[in-house]
C-alpha cells in the first residue's frame, strides 16, 4: 500500500488542529469549572442558574396567619432561609445564626427583613411556624402555605428540596434541602448567598451591611 | 536486659487501659417543641479504638446518629448512622452541620439550663452514661468551648 506522503502530511495536520481544538475545549471547560469553584460568593448549585434568575416572589401565610406576597417586603433587604421545623440540626443552627447575625445589625437590622420559608407546610403550620420563630427572634418572619405555594416559592428563589422517605424520621419522612441564607434585595432581586459555616455571624452582619451600604450610596 | 520487657510492659499498657473512651464537651440545645426532635452533640476518643454502637436516654424515645451529608447540588440530607467508628486515640466530634444524636419522641422539651443523661453504649468499652447539658436555642457549640 502506498501512500501519497503529502496526504498523509495533510492527515497529519488535520488530526493535529483537532487534537488541539479538543485541548482548548477541554481547558475552557476546565478553566470555567474552576473559576465556578472559586468563585467565593456563589453556593455551589448557585454558580449553575442564572443568578438573574433568583426572585423573591411568593403567595404564602406568615406566622400570625395573614396572607403575604413579595410586596410585604418590598423597600426591604431580605435574608431568606428556607428549612423545616422537624429538623434537628441545620435549621436550627441556622436560624440561631440569622437571629446572632440581626442581634448584631441591632437597629441598623431595620431595613432587613429576616423570613424562613418551610419547605414541609403539610406539619408546618401556621401556629408551629409561630412558636418556632419566636424561639429564635422577635424579627423572625416564619412562612408557610400549600405545597403548590411553598414550590413556587422555592422554584423562583432557585431552591431545591425534596421529600425523603425515612422510617426512622418522625412521622417516616424527612425533607432533604439546600441550607443556604439569601440575600435579596429591596426590589426582590438576588443580592448574595451565605452559609452559616462559612464566616461567624458578625462577618455575616458587615457583610451585608456593606451590600446595603453600597446600595445607598448608589442611589 | 530488662529493656524488653520494659517496652512490652509500655506496650501492654495502652491495651489494657484500651476500654476507655473519653467522652467529653456534650450539649444539647434547647427545643422548642417536645414534638419536634433535638440534637445533641459530645467529643469521643477512644484511646484503644472502639464503635458506638447504640444511644438512649430516658428524655426521648429513640437516638439515632444522623450525619449531615452535603450532595453536589448543595441538598443537605440526614443519614441514619447504625455504628459510629473510633479509631484509637482520634478525637470524633459531633458538631452541628456535621454528625449530631438525632432525639426523637421527647417525653418533653429540653428546656435551657436543664441537663438530661446520655447512655452510650460502646463495643469494647461498654455503656458510658454522661450528663448533657441543656444549652439556649441560639447555642453552636458546648459551654466555654470555641463553636
Amino acid at each position: 500500500m502506498t501512500e501519497d506522503p503529502r496526504a498523509r502530511r495533510l492527515q497529519s495536520i488535520r488530526l493535529a488542529a483537532w487534537a488541539g481544538g479538543l485541548a482548548a475545549v477541554v481547558l475552557a471547560i476546565g478553566g470555567a469549572l474552576i473559576w465556578r469553584a472559586n468563585t467565593p460568593e456563589a453556593g455551589p448549585e448557585v454558580a449553575f442558574v442564572d443568578e438573574a434568575d433568583i426572585r423573591s416572589e411568593f403567595t404564602l401565610t406568615d406566622h400570625t396567619g395573614r396572607a403575604v406576597t413579595e410586596s410585604e417586603y418590598v423597600g426591604d433587604w431580605q435574608l431568606v432561609f428556607f428549612g423545616f421545623t422537624n429538623c434537628p440540626d441545620i435549621c436550627p443552627t441556622t436560624l440561631a445564626y440569622m437571629a446572632s447575625v440581626l442581634d448584631e445589625l441591632g437597629p441598623r437590622a431595620e431595613d432587613l427583613a429576616p423570613l424562613f420559608i418551610t419547605v414541609d407546610p403539610a406539619r408546618d403550620t401556621v401556629p408551629v411556624m409561630a412558636e418556632y420563630v419566636a424561639a429564635f427572634h422577635p424579627r423572625l418572619v416564619g412562612l408557610t402555605g400549600t405545597d403548590a405555594q411553598v414550590a413556587e416559592a422555592a422554584q423562583n428563589f432557585r431552591t431545591w428540596y425534596e421529600r425523603v422517605e425515612d422510617e426512622t424520621a418522625p412521622d417516616g419522612y424527612m425533607m432533604a434541602h439546600q441550607g443556604y441564607m439569601y440575600l435579596m434585595r429591596p426590589d426582590g432581586g438576588f443580592e448574595a448567598v451565605f452559609q452559616e459555616q462559612e464566616q461567624p455571624p458578625e462577618e455575616l452582619a458587615e457583610t451585608i451591611l456593606g451590600h446595603i451600604e453600597v446600595e445607598k450610596g448608589a442611589t | 536486659m530488662k529493656l524488653p520487657i520494659l517496652a512490652l510492659l509500655v506496650t501492654a499498657l495502652p491495651l489494657a487501659a484500651h476500654a476507655d473512651v473519653a467522652v467529653s464537651d456534650p450539649w444539647a440545645r434547647a427545643s422548642i417543641m417536645a414534638s419536634r426532635p433535638a440534637a445533641a452533640y459530645l467529643t469521643l476518643v477512644s484511646d484503644g479504638g472502639d464503635r458506638l454502637v447504640e444511644a438512649t436516654t430516658p428524655v426521648a424515645a429513640e437516638v439515632m446518629v444522623h450525619a449531615t451529608e452535603v450532595d453536589d447540588a448543595g441538598l443537605s440530607r440526614m443519614n441514619h448512622v447504625t455504628t459510629v467508628d473510633l479509631p484509637a486515640a482520634e478525637a470524633v466530634t459531633f458538631a452541628p452541620g456535621g454528625m449530631h444524636l438525632m432525639l426523637t419522641g421527647l417525653s418533653e422539651k429540653l428546656v435551657e439550663a436543664t441537663s438530661f443523661p446520655l447512655t452510650l453504649q460502646f463495643e469494647t468499652a461498654g455503656e458510658v452514661t454522661v450528663d448533657v447539658p441543656v444549652l439556649g436555642v441560639g447555642a453552636s457549640g458546648p459551654e466555654g468551648g470555641q463553636r
